[in-house]
């Protein structure tokens, strides 16, 4: 018991290793933050391209359906090393060195997968009918989509929204595999410097601090809808 | 006008959704500043041919002709089409992330491109009218069902329509709000507007009417002016519907 308390939570290096943790885990708010944007816009994008009607858009749809299907069934960990790998044929400004950049994207292929599928059936929770309004009203589709459907949509998506944005910021963890060397790397090193693991405890508590805010403001948000509907039920 | 007088002209409409055929050949002429009523069974086409003539649906056959302008072509702006037809909903269908200001000026803005400011000045005079100005900041939810109903045709008018289609608009109000629903319709009849109404309000009908149609399983089975279709029917079909709607208004 004295051996595992010393190994994960040895004061002395609990203290020692906080600053260069954190030197790392400045990297996974960084990933985070600018992952989430992009996520965020493209996401979106690829849910109304999946949306769209008629025959002409038929191969967009068929796009967006097969970038869902692949990015969603592909572990992120070996998206990570894909695109790794791609990065060394020099493409688009990437390559081998580019780590940040190169986990960034792997990121947000797999997270834009994801939360498009949220964005999707946000969408297909609002009723034709309000649809069917805005255009009788004599709006264009995309100003139907843009005025009256998409403001409900996202409305509704922003609880699975949220949650899987606590898991993306908990992914970036795993970015350490491309060699970007953010909190877990860091908690890594110290930990074979100075064989002790308190190190990781203190990734793990960096962690746990990031997502906590995020999963008490969706709870909050969950539970003020509830109120806002039993109040209209009355 | 079209050529033979009417305002709406519909000839021939066919419509089917899938293997069920809603529409089996609808001639219908209205004229301008008249009301139209069509009366009929549930499933008997009326809101399908409403929306037709909005062009919320695609007529499988048929012209329709509105002030002069055959909509059923291929080479149809439908949006602005669509600012000169009005179409009120059963469910009313009011937009509900929206106070009822933004609801009524949402079209106006976007589709017709006024500003801001001159729309909201035209709303807030509409929903005078109808008593509701001090909703307008209101979300409806916060409405009754009658009010709610009042705010979608203040909304539908928002456009300036030259022609409006109401949608069975009462059935889904508690009995004690349809007459403040019914009121609005009339005020918009005497008006001069032009409209085409789907209704189970017999009484309603044989008021603000000029004339009442008859649908059933898909045509027109009976049309005339109200006094001899609900006191007179010539059809069959007609005296069966009528008697059927009299029984259940006893019950």
């Amino acid at each position: 018991m004295g051996q595992f308390l010393h190994e994960f939570f040895s004061p002395f290096d609990f203290l020692r290793s906080v600053p260069q943790v954190w030197s790392g885990f400045k990297l996974n708010i960084q990933l985070m933050l600018v992952a989430e944007a992009f996520v965020l816009v493209l996401a979106l994008s690829l849910a109304v391209v999946r949306g769209l009607p008629g025959r002409v858009a038929l191969p967009f749809r068929a796009a967006a359906v097969a970038y869902t299907d692949i990015f969603r069934g592909t572990p992120l960990i070996l998206v990570l090393f894909m695109v790794q790998g791609f990065a060394t044929l020099n493409f688009f400004g990437l390559s081998a060195d580019t780590l940040f950049r190169n986990g960034l994207i792997a990121l947000v292929l797999v997270y834009t997968a994801y939360v498009t599928e949220v964005y999707r059936a946000g969408i297909e929770s609002v009723h034709p009918s309000q649809r069917m309004a805005a255009r009788s009203l004599g709006l264009s589709y995309m100003q139907a989509l843009r005025y009256v459907v998409l403001p409900q949509a996202i409305r509704r998506v922003v609880p699975p929204l949220l949650n899987d944005f606590v898991g993306l910021q908990k992914d970036t963890a795993l970015v350490t595999v491309v060699g970007v060397t953010e909190a877990t790397a860091q908690a890594g090193f110290y930990s074979s410097d100075f064989a002790n693991y308190a190190a990781y405890t203190v990734a793990a508590i960096f962690f746990i601090f990031l997502t906590i805010p995020l999963a008490r403001f969706t709870d909050h948000i969950i539970k003020e809808r509830e109120r806002r509907e039993r109040a209209q039920a009355v | 006008m079209s050529a033979n007088g009417s305002f709406v002209s519909l000839q021939g409409i066919m419509k089917s959704f899938g293997d069920l055929e809603v529409l089996h050949g609808i001639d219908l002429d209205v004229a301008e500043h008249k009301v139209v009523c069509l009366i009929g069974a549930s499933g008997s086409g009326k809101s399908t041919l409403l929306r037709c003539i909005n062009l919320l649906e695609h007529v499988d056959a048929g012209t329709i002709v509105v002030d002069g302008q055959t909509i059923t072509g291929t080479k149809i702006d439908v949006n602005r089409l669509r600012q000169k037809i009005g179409i009120v909903f059963q469910a009313y269908n009011l937009f509900p992330h929206m106070t009822v200001l933004q609801n009524v000026t949402l079209a106006p803005r976007k589709a017709l491109g006024i500003s801001r400011s001159q729309a909201e000045g035209h709303a807030r005079a509409l929903l005078r009218q109808i008593g509701l100005e001090d909703k307008a900041d209101e979300f409806p939810d916060r409405l009754s069902g009658g009010q709610q109903q009042r705010v979608a045709i203040v909304r539908a008018l928002a456009t300036g329509p030259k022609l409006m289609l109401l949608d069975e608009i009462t059935s889904a109000l508690d009995p004690q709000l349809i007459g403040e629903v019914l009121e609005l319709v009339r005020e918009l009849a005497d008006s001069g507007m032009t409209m085409i109404l789907a209704t189970h309000e017999m009484s309603f009908a044989r008021e603000v009417a000029s004339k009442v149609c008859f649908l059933d399983a898909g045509v027109i089975r009976e049309e005339g002016p109200p006094e001899q279709i609900f006191s007179a029917p010539r059809e069959e079909r007609t005296r069966e519907f009528l008697a059927r709607v009299l029984e259940a208004g006893r019950l």
